[in-house]
């Protein structure tokens, strides 16, 4: 039989590195871009083989290692910076990367974070900000805006009890062992496209061996928002963005 | 011939750590034991290893996970306190079956308790699963500088073995008093290669390893203590320690572990002088538990009298293995020479208990 197709070229598909796996996240979630994103950068550098992942709890935990094809970890609550460090420090060849989410790095683990940055451990962290806590249903994050109502601020988050949004790429801009940090969203394809520069930066900064660098992802959470998904789009872009503006924060080539 | 030191317990730790081939070493300041992290920030950097000190316990224990994960040998060492912080870290290795090893050399508690005060005071915490969620850990209690150094290596050699956690404590006395020891290597079985470590894939032909929690796994949480639950049986089969020490025709069976059992020893001398037919056993392994020796001992024996400087608590593991309707007895840290930092039970007290026993 005649073959009437014409000749197809293949311009684009799923990564290499993405697995078989399903994704695990809500519909309008952003995670599954990111790990798309964080799957392409790892394959364009060529570090597949030498990447190490570590996951911190929140809904990352099992979502990015059972869908990215490189070594992983889930890590316990906030902890992943130090197990990171021990990992790197055992195997410097390896690139090491931590994925936390808001409450992971923000809350229970920003000491241990705080103290990574201080050390100037060779490390990139993705953090990944919605302003929730989406695996335990919609409590307060650290990053939850002031006014908006989560499951443990019903009435909006009050400055007078819970105190304010926390920036993590500005705090780090403000640490001398860190050599990037920058805030980014996938929210649009102008945005992931930016997005993607920031992380190959900082995936590269560890390549050249200069401390810590970090990416943060405004990211939407529909149901910890109660939110459908293209709403989320414009509270990112309307709410989400005053609090945290996007661009870099810190990117120096070497350490002072 | 091997070189023969005069080091402290403390010293030993490090020396037997670095013997069995441990070349990180992740660690915070906490008295008594802080001589360990300083040895090895000292002489790991010597033989191209790795010296951390964390921001806290809870650090410690966590660069130690990502240390066993990333396949080597790895350990800590802390006193109570900062082994409270390390439960939840331990409850981790566990589930996630890494091994490490984790030195607590205790000082008396609770709280802050201490530091410069002994104690055998965390028997409950290191036997019965520190942290949440119902796992065991081996755990070694030597009571000499020659039994740490020789223990330490063979602490990692079990973490290996059998994928666990193990724990080997020591306290105040131990960690700093000095003893001559021998520098010797201990042998051991060969172990298989450790293809689960984190490495970057291309390490591995291209397969990645990922460790995700066990709820994660086929058969989740429920198939994992079905697994442990064959480990544990297969590790009390085959790893009791113990030590007796005249107990074959003793009337009186004393039970002590660690420095309670140097000073129970010289206790058993005095009283087979006066004439007072005592012995000694003495677990080495705190789990698996030296039950049915114990069991085997007591039913000869008309008494059994439990010496721990504590309140109370290796005596629920010892009245647990009994059969019969032998009195246990116990001499507690009420029995110390004074209250004080310096308070010691003395062999003389507890002859003096004996004989309150025997009715004299
Ligand atoms: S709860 Fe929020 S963060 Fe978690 S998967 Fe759903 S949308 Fe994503």
């Amino acid at each position: 039989m005649e073959n009437n197709v014409p000749d197809l070229k293949k311009i684009t598909g799923r990564p290499k590195l993405r697995t078989d796996f399903p994704g695990m996240y809500c519909p309008g979630c952003h995670y599954g871009i990111i790990a798309r994103l964080l799957c392409e950068v790892i394959e364009e550098l060529g570090i597949e083989g030498k990447a190490i992942g570590l996951a911190g709890v929140g809904c990352s935990f099992g979502g990015m290692p059972l869908t990215i094809d490189v070594d992983w970890t889930s890590c316990p609550h906030g902890r992943a910076p130090a197990m990171a460090t021990a990992i790197k420090r055992i195997h410097p060849d390896a690139t090491v990367f931590t994925v936390q989410g808001d409450g992971d790095l923000g809350a229970i683990g920003l000491g241990c974070f705080m103290n990574a940055l201080g050390r100037g451990e060779n490390l990139t962290t993705v953090f990944l900000n919605n302003a929730v806590y989406g695996t335990t249903g919609g409590q307060m994050a650290p990053t939850t805006l002031l006014g908006m109502k989560t499951t443990t601020t019903p009435l909006g988050r009050e400055l007078k009890t819970s105190g304010y949004p926390l920036h993590i790429p500005e705090l780090a801009a403000t640490m001398k062992g860190v050599s990037y940090s920058a805030r980014c969203t996938v929210h649009t394809p102008a945005n992931f496209q930016k997005a993607r520069k920031a992380l190959k930066i900082a995936f590269q900064k560890q390549l050249n061996g200069i401390g810590y660098s970090l990416v943060e992802f405004v990211s939407a959470c529909p149901p910890g928002w109660g939110l459908n998904p293209l709403d989320c789009l414009d509270f990112i872009s309307e709410k989400m963005l005053k609090e945290y503006p996007l661009g870099e924060f810190k990117n120096v080539d070497s350490l002072d | 011939m091997s070189d023969r030191i005069f080091v402290s317990g403390n010293n030993a730790v490090a020396r037997g750590a670095i013997q069995a081939g441990c070349k990180y070493f992740f660690g915070y300041p906490i008295t008594p034991q802080s001589e360990i992290p300083e040895y090895m920030s000292r002489e790991l950097p010597k033989i191209g290893g790795v010296f951390v000190q964390s921001e806290s316990e809870s650090g410690s224990i966590y660069m130690v996970y990502g240390g066993g994960l990333a396949g080597e040998r790895i350990m800590t060492s802390t006193s109570s306190p900062g082994f409270s912080l390390m439960a939840e870290g331990i409850s981790y290795l566990a589930e996630t079956e890494i091994p490490a090893v984790i030195v607590n050399v205790m000082r008396m508690g609770p709280g802050i308790g201490t530091g410069g005060q002994g104690g055998q005071t965390d028997y409950l915490q290191v036997t019965k699963g520190c942290g949440h969620g119902g796992y065991r850990a081996i755990v070694l209690a030597p009571a000499s500088c020659q039994e740490i150094f020789d223990l330490m290596q063979v602490a990692f050699f079990l973490a290996d073995k059998y994928r666990t956690p193990v724990l080997l404590v020591t306290d105040f006395i131990l960690g700093q008093m000095d003893e001559p020891i021998e520098l010797r290597t201990l042998e051991f079985e060969p172990l298989p290669k450790k293809d689960w470590a984190l490495t970057g894939k291309e390490k591995r032909g291209g397969n990645r390893a990922a460790h995700i929690a066990a709820f994660f796994t086929y058969g989740g949480v429920v198939n994992y203590h079905m697994k442990q639950i064959e480990k544990y049986k297969e590790i009390k089969k085959a790893e009791v320690r113990y030590e007796t020490y005249m107990a074959e025709d003793c009337d009186l069976l004393i039970v002590a572990y660690g420095s309670s059992a140097r000073i129970a020893r010289g206790a058993v001398d005095m009283g087979r002088n006066k004439g007072l037919k005592l012995g000694l056993l003495r677990p080495i392994t705190l789990w698996p538990f030296p039950a049915e020796q114990i069991s085997q001992l007591s039913s000869k024996v008309q008494k059994v009298l439990v010496v721990e400087d504590s309140q109370g608590q290796l005596i629920e593991d010892v009245e647990a293995s009994i059969k019969t309707s032998v009195p246990v007895h116990l001499l507690g840290m009420w029995a110390r020479h004074n209250t004080g930092g310096g308070g010691i039970i003395h062999p003389e007290r507890i002859i003096e208990e004996v004989e309150k026993i025997n009715g004299k």
